[in-house]
């Protein structure tokens, strides 16, 4: 049994593993042998297609563009959603549970819905092709699943914490950034990671909502397909390094990450 | 957990009420707006009423389109579910290889969504993607861009492998919150692993399952950018979902009136069907409970 299972898993992981592999198998080649002989992995390893992007402004630029807005994101994310869920996991009040479910009907809306009344609406403020527009549109799918995520983690610090403390002479504010924060740390790192996620991932609005100064790396990307065909060398390089981010984030809440896609609620 | 009445608590709200509103209410509106107009120019629009509604509900792109996304979602869940089940159920519990697992599969989840087309592009081509250069090699011929049957069978590949992880992931913590003691009765009971599974581990999955599926529901009857990539919604019309009819029509072609109504009936679409579904269960789920008192 536990042999089945470890080769059931091992199958999986390969079949997750070997569509990336060949995707960094094919940013160490040349277009010509790309091209011109197939191979499991680079007979002629260079470096050039990595080189054609640190090097050239345009491409580099888009990375930062990206992690700018995901960034911002976040934390304009979890600002507004800290304080909110609070109210949601202690509170009950008028329209409490409508406000919820209309906050969560946000996350149902196909972003191609939104695609121009956002172009225009952001374009009428003066906010068209900025990192600020990418990241707001963005919090209309990750503020309701922040508040969400929080409100499971929340619900589940007693009471008696925050009377406990107010006995104790303790500010809101004050017991809010003090306790009440730290207690919840792991649901905050879960939060970051989601939203990180799903801004992250994203292309349709980020790229409709931006042209030169703020575009992504995602929309760069389209690039590489010109008149003489495909630059399938650069594209996977690219590719690959979109990827590590999202390494990195995952490395750092691995320990919550089976708690967190709980959502605090099991 | 009881909650106490407090009005004021919706100073607390306010910043997230506000900025969703900002960018939810406003450009629903404008749609709303859009699709009960005929709209020339700035100056020139006219009240049409439900005009562009009966002329969308009655056009072969709406209702083909629909019919494609309907089918792919459904696949799509019925594939994705009772896999990433499975997988869940096979991945190790403790150790380096619980973290080296949780790393690998979380994985696809974190690449940009265009990046997962380019990857499937690459990856399923016959000249130079070693999935394609394999099944020609075996003697199949398979060729995504030009046989509607390959492009829907790579195009459900990419989805399951882009988001059987999800539900795996979801139900990995699921399985991890049920307490050890469940277990030791059941070895004394000498219970099978299959009934195991289905009376101790599929009961306690339910929670987080309907927040799988749910998720899983409206993002695949949304999925453009992947399909965008790797097919372009081709060949012909066969893997052309809702997302990108629309971009089409509203882009592509600025038939504003038309493809706000399209719009708002995608939006009342996927409300309504997780709606529908988040009402059956939680009847389902009350039935049951009646049921067990009358025991």
């Amino acid at each position: 049994m536990t042999n089945n299972k470890r080769f059931g898993i091992i199958f999986y992981a390969l079949f997750v593993l070997l569509p990336i592999y060949w995707l960094i198998n094919m940013s160490f080649k040349s277009n010509e042998e790309i091209l011109g002989t197939f191979s499991l992995w680079p007979q002629q390893f260079t470096l050039a297609n990595y080189q054609v992007i640190f090097t050239d402004p345009s491409w580099y630029n888009g990375y930062l563009n990206s992690v700018y807005y995901v960034v911002l994101n976040s934390i304009i994310t979890l600002v507004v959603a800290l304080p909110a869920a609070y109210a949601f996991s202690r509170y009950k009040f008028i329209g409490d549970k409508h406000l919820f479910f209309w906050l969560l009907s946000n996350r149902m809306a196909p972003p191609a819905v939104f695609l121009l009344p956002f172009f225009q609406l952001y374009s009428s403020v003066g906010l068209f092709d900025t990192h600020i527009a990418v990241a707001l549109a963005h919090c209309l799918f990750s503020v309701p699943l922040a508040v969400w995520i929080l409100e499971g983690f929340m619900s589940a610090v007693p009471r008696e914490i925050d009377e406990t403390a107010y006995i104790d002479g303790y500010s809101f504010p004050h017991f809010f950034i003090r306790i009440f924060l730290p207690l919840i740390s792991s649901g905050i790192g879960v939060t970051v990671f989601f939203s990180f996620m799903f801004s992250w991932v994203e292309l349709l609005l980020a790229r409709t909502l931006t042209s030169v100064d703020a575009k992504p790396i995602a929309a760069i990307m389209t690039r590489t397909i010109g008149a003489s065909g495909v630059d399938w060398g650069v594209l996977a390089a690219a590719g690959v390094l979109t990827i590590i981010p999202g390494i990195l984030v995952i490395y750092f809440v691995r320990n919550h990450v089976a708690k967190g896609f709980a959502l605090g609620r099991v | 957990m009881n909650k106490v009445q407090n009005n004021k608590a919706w100073f607390l709200v306010l910043p997230v009420f506000l900025l969703v509103a900002f960018s939810a209410i406003v450009p629903l509106m404008t749609v709303v707006n859009y699709s009960v107009q005929d709209i020339f120019d700035q100056n020139n629009a006219y009240f049409v009423g439900v005009e562009w509604y009966k002329e969308i509900l009655n056009d072969p792109r709406l209702q083909d389109s629909l019919a494609r996304q309907f089918m792919f979602s459904f696949t799509v869940l019925l594939i994705e579910v009772p896999l990433g089940i499975a997988v869940a159920l096979m991945m190790p519990t403790r150790g380096w290889t619980a973290s080296l697992t949780l790393i690998v599969l979380a994985l696809p989840l974190l690449i940009p969504w265009n990046v997962v087309g380019t990857i499937w592009q690459i990856f399923a081509r016959g000249d130079i993607g070693l999935l394609g250069y394999v099944i020609n090699a075996l003697g199949i011929d398979y060729n995504y861009t030009n046989n509607p049957i390959d492009a829907w069978a790579t195009v459900l590949l990419m989805d399951v492998w882009h988001w059987t992880s999800l539900i795996a992931l979801l139900c990995y913590s699921g399985l991890r919150a049920i307490p050890d003691a469940y277990y030791q009765a059941a070895r004394i009971d000498r219970a099978s692993s299959w009934s195991i599974f289905k009376f101790i581990q599929l009961p306690k999955l339910k929670g987080v399952l309907i927040i799988g599926i749910l998720l899983r529901f409206m993002d695949s009857f949304m999925i453009y950018t992947e399909p965008f990539v790797l097919t372009g919604g081709g060949p012909g019309n066969s893997t052309t979902f809702l997302s990108q009819t629309l971009t089409k029509m509203a882009i592509g072609q600025f038939d504003i009136g038309p493809a706000a109504a399209f719009s708002i009936i995608y939006f009342l679409i996927v409300l309504l069907v997780s709606w529908l579904f988040f009402t059956t269960i939680t009847h389902l789920d009350k039935d049951k409970t009646k049921e067990q008192s009358y025991d």
